[in-house]
């Protein structure tokens, strides 16, 4: 049992391997992903009943004891995580059975999507900053390569703009790594939250730098306000497997690093969490304004994922509140938000994929009448649209609730005012794609003639009832958190409650005590005095 | 020779975040190149300059001689480097592609992706 949290990313990793052995086989290929990617779910789901049973899971590979070793800690917001990664890793994998052609098979998108949930895992699970450096590479290569799969020319421009602005973030965070092993001398996060302590009670701004720094680096990658412009400008043009892996995981990895560093490393940099709070305020409105304005289904849903990680980011900014009880509504309502976004966006990433198979087009203006057509898809669009937009009964109502609450608490009107005014705008925008695309009429060939895109109106393919299946058990899924959401508000409670204990996780690790020296120093013997032998 | 080393990493730093502000690919290409230098060296000075003996263990001690150099950064850096050649070369390549594609290596006519 205690090997537990090698194994979420430990079998994608070899079900990659057993694909690049297989590479000439596609039939193969889809067997052993597919099996790979239930064995990371079997995992992941026995990793959150231990963790939420057990208290912290947590493993030194190759047994060297915690600050000097590899140490992967699985928390209750790890397991939750990864679970979510399973879910999505498998779905996904479900769904490619059929979208991804020969073609890209030949290309390793099998080994691709497995490389990029072991990754994803292994930045859920590590317990070491520099670590989290190497799967945040080890991910951003997998989707880089992902998002140019298809060579069409928008696929290169997107990707172009996606690596170069995600390679600036990760050459910060791994600057910030250099100067933060600099001043603690260990990278362990359960051994930095004590030996940050130390280096804050003699020099304070150079810890609120650093945590600006991470804040800058991670906001990056979760797509916060002013750093969010590699997210429109590549997140639609990959095929609809890869948006919904995308949207589901990649943001959230962005935002699991702020909690993780900010409950735990810096939890005292109250300035840096202000601005993150009203960053993420700024975030979740111009995230929607540039949802109303566009007329392409899955762009879109890429300009909502920028909305709604302001929401979970709110959550996650409430920690600057010095009232523990509005920190714990905080983090509850992201870790709701979390696991409701993670599951909504890419149901409707591919449902908009299953519009794609059909209509051959997901330019809304070339749309309409599916609502006649196809019934049923019509019906997945509307129960994915709603909750998203956070009307009852569906994961979104209790996810936008849980973060506005913790907003009422915390007084924060300003914030609340931005959270409300976003969920107008999302609700109508779905309207938008549900108009265009389900309601209206089926425009006729020579009207669309002029836009851009294909000329003439394809012919629509049937869906085959297997392509639909994924979706259809996601859409169940929502709305079963809807209906029944006492399991996932009493996990999340239980995992803000331990995420602002960070005691536990560091007893948890192992790490030795630190006593921390309160007597202000000389300023400059802390930055220059790094020459010292580790003790 | 710390402060020589501390304004190399600021110079390469500028220098990067400069070229990669041009409107040109390759130029992004070179800024990465050196921003990823920047990094790696800031990571290596991180643990202080020293001559300090090997971080080596002698047959039966069971712990480095005092005052020995801290050999963390030196793999902590070995790692980056090599994650950072992969990402170049990764970029080069897409690069050449998007040239390819577009007929310019101008960022600015890459816009159909663009809102």
């Amino acid at each position: 049992m205690t090997m537990l949290p090698v194994l979420p990313i430990l079998i994608p990793l070899l079900a990659a391997a057993a694909c690049l052995l297989s590479w000439r086989s596609v039939l193969w290929q889809r067997v052993a992903s597919t099996i790979g990617a239930v064995g990371l779910l079997g995992s992941a789901i026995a990793l959150l009943i231990t963790a939420d049973r057990h208290d912290i899971v947590t493993v030194q590979i190759g047994s060297w004891s915690a600050p000097f070793g590899i140490t992967l800690v699985a928390d209750r917001f790890s397991a939750i995580m990864v679970l979510l990664a399973g879910t999505m890793g498998l779905l996904v994998c479900l769904f490619s059975l059929f979208e991804a052609t020969r073609r890209d098979v030949h290309r390793g998108f099998f080994p691709l999507l497995l490389i990029l949930l072991a990754g994803v895992c292994g930045a859920f699970l590590t317990g070491d900053l520099f670590n989290l450096y190497v799967w945040f590479e080890v991910l951003l290569i997998a989707s880089f390569v992902l998002l140019g799969l298809v060579g069409g020319r928008a696929n290169i421009e997107g990707a172009v703009k996606y690596v170069a602005l995600n390679l600036v973030g990760s050459m910060l965070f791994l600057t910030a790594t250099g100067v933060l092993y600099g001043v603690t001398k260990t990278l362990n996060m359960a051994d930095l939250h004590g030996a940050l302590r130390e280096v804050q009670a003699q020099n304070p701004t150079l810890v609120l730098t650093l945590a600006a720094t991470f804040a800058v680096a991670f906001g990056l990658k979760a797509a916060l306000f002013p750093l969010f412009f590699w997210l429109p400008a590549s997140y639609h043009v990959p095929p609809a497997a890869v948006c919904a892996v995308f949207a589901a995981l990649l943001t959230k990895v962005g935002v699991y690093a702020l909690v993780r560093v900010f409950t735990l490393v810096f939890p005292d940099a109250e300035p840096v969490l202000w601005v993150i709070l009203i960053l993420a305020a700024i975030t979740m409105v111009s995230g929607v304004l540039g949802a109303v304005t566009q007329y392409e289904f899955k762009r879109i849903l890429a300009w909502h994922s920028i909305s709604q990680v302001g929401y979970i980011v709110a959550g996650v900014g409430l920690l600057a509140v010095p009232d523990p009880e509005v920190q714990a509504l905080g983090l509850a309502a992201a870790v709701v938000f979390l696991v409701h976004h993670g599951t909504i966006k890419p149901a409707l990433f591919l449902v908009a994929g299953l519009v794609k198979w059909r209509e051959g087009t997901t330019e809304l203006r070339q749309l309409g009448g599916l609502a006649g057509a196809t019934p049923w898809l019509a019906a997945l669009f509307l129960l994915a649209a709603l909750s998203l937009a956070g009307l009852p009964p569906s994961s979104g109502f209790w996810a936008k609730l849980a973060v506005l609450r913790a907003l009422v608490v915390a007084q924060e009107w300003w914030v609340l005012a931005a959270a409300l005014a976003a969920g107008l705008l999302t609700l109508m925008s779905m309207m938008k794609i549900w108009n265009e695309a389900f309601w209206k009429d089926r425009p006729l060939a020579e009207k669309v003639q002029g836009l851009e895109g294909d000329p003439a109106l394809p012919k629509p393919h049937a869906i085959p009832k297997a392509f639909a299946a994924p979706v259809v058990a996601l859409i169940v899924l929502v709305t079963a958190i809807g209906l029944w959401p006492q399991p996932l508000l009493g996990y999340a409670d239980r995992a803000a409650a331990q995420l602002l204990t960070p005691s536990a996780y560091v007893e948890a690790v192992g790490v030795p005590p630190r006593e921390i020296n309160t007597t202000p120093d000389d300023v400059s013997s802390v930055i220059l005095d790094v020459e010292e032998p580790q003790p | 020779m710390f402060l020589f080393l501390a304004i190399t990493v600021g110079v390469l730093f500028t220098c990067g975040l400069y070229l990669m502000m041009r409107r040109s690919l390759w130029k992004l290409i070179l800024g990465l190149i050196l921003l990823s230098h920047g990094a790696n060296l800031a990571v290596f000075v991180s643990a202080g300059l020293t001559r300090s003996p090997a971080p080596l263990v002698a047959l039966g001690d069971k712990a480095p001689p005092d005052g020995a150099a801290d050999p963390l950064p030196q793999a902590l850096v070995l790692t980056a480097i090599v994650i950072g050649f992969a990402v170049v070369s990764f970029t080069a390549v897409l690069v050449r592609r998007a040239t390819h594609a577009v007929s310019s290596d101008d960022p600015d006519r890459m816009r159909s992706t663009d809102t």
